[in-house]
Formats: structure tokens, C-alpha cells, sequence
């Protein structure tokens, strides 16, 4: 295969990964993150404390992060058709993708959570604050940094679970390397295809880095995130 | 302004308690700095968390401004609304400060005006106003991170101040601060005590901050209230243990067997007269200084003296008498009708050696 014949392929599929991810990784924060603050606030100590819903949820997670992705894949082919009407495809693909996510994302959100001084909630609670302040004053931007590095670790996984879902007929360039690199014997369009993994996932974790580092400078995003909290 | 009465806060973990108050009965008037000190672990620090509620009390009741707070519904974790309501009228400043490293200082002290729903201009306002009475108009846009200790202490005493308090919550606030600093802080929260009418109920472990700010202060120890009062009226009981750390007098001198040993306390405009000298001109005797300290605590002059007289103890009522008349509170040291007494010269080395 000369680079003309791969360059349309390699763009449709980096699409379909794109768009897989993109979806997968926007369900996952709006699930994940309530799910893990829940999982802080009704902890014993936190202001919401339960212990049946704690130990519920807590369940819930450990059930879907202990789950190989595989199995998963396979195992919500019903769900799957049920939400997006069909099992195969990148459209397919984002359920599980994002189920598989969000409890891994619940966990890395709980423990950021967790890393902020509880003094700082008592100080929330000692200005006449409710459980909700605490969490929009309190919790969530202190914890931002490590909630932005937690999102950045999330996606990373899903390029990789994406790649997985792509060898079950999940499209993007899972897909594709398992079509025309394994299948064809097209050595060199696999090589394309991982160094093009590679690239993705490096640039990911630059932006995250990056971000991370100007939340945590304290000083020149403030403006715009001072902003956001009131918003 | 703020009254406890018969508080007890008893801890469960398993079948094991512990008892961190034990009936502790304050009573804070409106106006004053009182100070709670102990060492840790006697209680002081479940105390102040109790007037606020951060901590239910087991049983007993607080009331702050008139407001019986423990009848207001809500637990530890989660307060119900009223009670938060009364938490705004309540400033309260940590040991740590517990300001938002995300947030500038001025983001910091607008926080509790965030939760009470003031708009963005009177916020603001708010906020230039209160850097500007602590004296950090210039660190508005700074961030936590960049300030030294007792910057950010005077940024957690703004944010305190920012609902209009009428009463001021400090929880330990110069322990984390260095002396100089300790002074400094100690001063701001006079200053706004005297401005601001602020009422101020902290708790410390250092004598040398009920010394410099407090009206009123209070000893605990294990739980209980062992003794509290106003500190004028506790230099004045010479049985007071809170006195005793405040002024030592441990290392003065005891006399000659043979003379009277009066120790003579001062306060406020008492201090002003020259007694010693007045005493040995009107009645011709001798009067021997065995030791004296003068100080400022509470913002007013105290001195104790220890002075010998030749002679018994009968042969000094008059003079004596006359100190007394003068306002001095007088106590003989030994004499004839002292000997058994707590005021007798063994008791007093006794008492000498358990402060030692």
C-alpha cells in the first residue's frame, strides 16, 4: 500500500476514534464525576454519610473496573443495541467505552476529592456553607489539578480501549490495524497506524500536563476560572 | 453573648468513650475577648467547635446573641438551614487558616458573601473593605500560596469579618504564627474588638496571648472550667492558678523570720501612687522590697510587691490598714494569724514549689 491509498483510510478512522473518545470521554465526566464525589460525601466522615449507598456504589465500581474491557464489550452487545440501535461501529462502540470508563473515573475522582484539606471543608461549613457549597467552593476547585490529571489518564485509557473495541468492529484505527495491518500482512500501514497511536496519546498527555500546570500556578488562568465557578 | 450551660461532649468509638467536656458552663458578655486556655487534649478546642456546632454538644445548650443554637436542627456533617443562617453571624478563624489555594485573597474573603447570595459589586466593595481594615489592600490579587503566615491569618480574620459578625470564633489562630507575629495578629483582633464592638471567644495554649488581648479568661483542664473570671479579678485572688501563670512571683524572696511579709497587688489607677514611700513617711517605718514585677495584661497595669515591715504582724495593723484603704489588695505572708492559713509562709513555699 503506497501512503495515497492509506491517507483517506487513516483520516476516516482517526475520525471514528476522535469522535469514540470524544463521546465516551464527555458521558464518562458527566457520570464519573458526580458518581465519584458521591462516593466521597457519603463516606463516613463526609456530610452526606450512608453507609447502604456508600457500600452500593462503591460495589458498582469496584464490579465495572475489576471487568476486562473485552468482556465488557461483548457482554453489553444487548445494552449496546438498546441505546444506539446497533452493535457494530464507532456509535457502538462509545457505550461501552464509556461504561467501562466511568467507574475508572469515579475512583480517580474520589481520590482527588479526598486530597483536599478537610479544614477547608469545616471553614465552608463554619460561613453557614450547605453540603452543595462545599462542593462547588470547595471541593471541586481545589481539586481541579488533580481532577484535569485524572480526566487526562481517563481519555489515555479510552484511546486504548477504543483500539480494543476496534478489533470486534468498532471502526477507528483499532479497526483499521486489525483490517489491513493484521489481516492484509500490510506491515507497514501497522506501523503507520502505531506510530499514529503513539502520537495521540503523547499529545494527550501534553495537554494534560500542560493544564495541570497552569491550574496548580495559581495566577495567570485565574481570571477565566474565577469566572467558570461563578458562571 | 455567647453562654454554655452544663455542655458535655462525649465521644463513642466501639464501647470505649471519651469525655472531652464535662458541664462546662461559659459565659462570654458582649464586647469582651475571652480566652479559653489549657494544654491539648483538656477540652478547649471540642469547646469552641461546640458554639458554632461544628461539634453537637452530648447534652447541654449554647447560646449565642440570644439564639439557642442547639435547639436549630441539623448534625456535624450537614446543618440544617437555620443553623446555617446563625453560622453567618458567627466569624470563625483555624489554626491553618483554611483559605483556598485556588482562590486570590480577595476571591478568599468574598467566599462567605458568595454563599449568602450578595451580588458581585457589593462583594467586591465588601472585600476592598475588609483587606483594607486587616492592612492587605495591596494583596487583593495575591493567592494564599504567596503569602507569609500571618498575612494569611489576617486574610482568614477578613474572611471572618465579611458577614458582619457580632461575634468572632478563634480557634487556636497565632499557634502556627512566630512571636512577632503572634503580636501582631493579637493586636488586630484587639483593634477589631474595640472598633467593631467584636466579641471574641478564642482558645489558646499560650498564656501570652490571654496576657495581651483577653478581658476575661478561662482555665481547662480535663473537660471542666477549673476557674475563669474577668483577669482583673483573678490577679486579685491570690489562690487564682490562672493568676499565678500570668504573674509569676515565684522567685521573690520570703524575709526575715522576724518581720511581716505583705504581698501587695495593684491595678489599673492604683498603680500610680507611690505608696512605698507615702507608707514610710506617715508612719516612720522601714519597708524592705523583696520583689516586684509590673505589667500590662488586659491592656491594664498590674504590679504585685513583696515587702517586708520590722515588727510582728500587730505591730503593723495600722500600716496595713492603711495600704488597704488605698485600694492595694493586701496579703500577709505570715504573722500570727497566718500561720495555719494558706497565706502562711509554708503554704506559700509549698505553692512556690508546684509552679516551679
Amino acid at each position: 500500500m503506497t501512503w495515497d491509498d492509506m491517507q483517506p483510510l487513516l483520516w476516516t478512522a482517526t475520525q471514528e476514534t476522535f469522535q469514540m473518545v470524544g463521546i465516551a470521554t464527555l458521558v464518562t465526566l458527566l457520570l464519573g464525576l458526580p458518581l465519584g464525589v458521591l462516593l466521597v460525601l457519603t463516606d463516613q466522615g463526609g456530610p452526606l454519610r450512608n453507609r447502604p449507598v456508600n457500600k452500593v456504589v462503591g460495589a458498582i465500581v469496584n464490579v465495572g473496573r475489576s471487568l476486562p474491557f473485552v468482556i465488557l464489550l461483548v457482554a453489553l452487545i444487548p445494552f449496546t443495541r438498546w441505546v444506539v440501535g446497533t452493535t457494530i461501529g464507532w456509535q457502538a462502540a462509545t457505550v461501552p467505552l464509556a461504561v467501562g470508563a466511568i467507574p475508572f473515573f469515579a475512583r480517580l475522582v474520589e481520590s482527588a476529592v479526598r486530597g483536599v484539606d478537610r479544614g477547608l471543608v469545616e471553614a465552608i461549613h463554619a460561613m453557614g456553607g450547605s453540603t452543595w457549597a462545599v462542593v462547588r467552593k470547595a471541593l471541586l476547585p481545589e481539586a481541579l489539578p488533580a481532577l484535569v490529571s485524572a480526566l487526562t489518564t481517563t481519555v489515555i485509557a479510552l484511546v486504548g480501549y477504543s483500539a480494543m473495541a476496534g478489533t470486534v468492529g468498532g471502526g477507528g484505527l483499532g479497526n483499521l490495524a486489525i483490517t489491513y495491518g493484521y489481516m492484509r500482512f500490510e506491515t507497514n500501514f501497522m506501523i503507520v497506524i502505531v506510530i499514529e497511536l503513539i502520537l495521540l496519546v503523547a499529545v494527550v498527555q501534553l495537554l494534560g500536563d500542560f493544564a495541570v500546570r497552569r491550574l496548580s500556578h495559581r495566577g495567570t488562568s485565574a481570571g477565566l476560572l474565577s469566572r467558570l465557578r461563578r458562571a | 453573648m455567647i453562654t454554655t450551660k452544663d455542655l458535655t461532649k462525649v465521644y463513642r468509638s466501639g464501647d470505649r468513650q471519651v469525655t472531652a467536656l464535662d458541664g462546662v458552663d461559659l459565659h462570654v458578655r458582649e464586647g469582651e475577648v475571652y480566652g479559653v486556655v489549657g494544654t491539648s487534649g483538656a477540652g478547649k478546642s471540642t469547646l469552641i467547635r461546640c458554639v458554632n456546632m461544628l461539634e453537637r454538644p452530648s447534652s447541654g445548650t449554647v447560646t449565642v446573641d440570644g439564639l439557642d443554637l442547639t435547639a436549630l436542627a441539623g448534625n456535624e456533617h450537614r446543618a440544617g438551614r437555620e443553623l446555617r443562617e446563625a453560622r453567618r453571624r458567627i466569624g470563625m478563624v483555624f489554626q491553618h487558616f483554611n483559605l483556598l489555594s485556588s482562590r486570590t485573597v480577595q476571591e478568599n474573603v468574598e467566599l462567605p458573601l458568595e454563599i449568602t447570595g450578595l451580588d458581585r459589586h457589593a462583594r467586591r466593595r465588601k472585600a476592598a473593605e475588609l483587606l483594607e481594615l486587616v492592612g492587605l489592600a495591596d494583596k487583593a490579587r495575591s493567592y494564599p500560596g504567596q503569602l507569609s503566615g500571618g498575612q494569611k491569618q489576617r486574610v482568614g480574620i477578613a474572611r471572618a469579618l465579611a458577614g458582619d459578625p457580632k461575634v468572632l470564633l478563634s480557634d487556636e489562630a497565632t499557634s502556627a504564627l512566630d512571636p512577632e507575629t503572634t503580636r501582631s495578629v493579637l493586636r488586630l483582633l484587639r483593634d477589631l474588638n474595640q472598633q467593631l464592638g467584636l466579641t471574641v471567644l478564642l482558645i489558646t495554649h499560650e498564656m501570652d496571648v490571654i496576657k495581651s488581648v483577653c478581658d476575661s479568661a478561662a482555665l481547662m483542664r480535663g473537660g471542666r472550667v477549673v476557674e475563669s473570671g474577668t483577669l482583673t479579678d483573678l490577679l486579685a485572688d491570690e489562690r487564682s492558678e490562672l493568676a499565678r501563670e500570668l504573674f509569676p512571683l515565684s522567685e521573690f524572696g520570703t524575709g526575715r523570720p522576724d518581720g511581716t511579709v505583705l504581698e501587695i497587688t495593684f491595678q489599673g489607677d492604683t498603680s500610680g501612687q507611690p505608696f512605698v514611700s507615702q507608707l514610710a513617711r506617715t508612719y516612720q517605718i522601714d519597708v524592705n522590697i523583696l520583689g516586684a514585677a509590673v505589667e500590662t495584661i488586659g491592656g491594664r497595669m498590674v504590679g504585685r510587691m513583696r515587702v517586708e515591715l520590722s515588727g510582728s504582724h500587730q505591730d503593723n495593723v495600722v500600716p496595713i490598714g492603711y495600704l488597704r484603704e488605698q485600694g492595694l489588695q493586701v496579703d500577709v505572708l505570715n504573722g500570727p494569724n497566718g500561720l495555719n492559713g494558706p497565706n502562711s509562709l509554708d503554704g506559700l513555699t509549698a505553692t512556690n514549689g508546684a509552679v516551679a
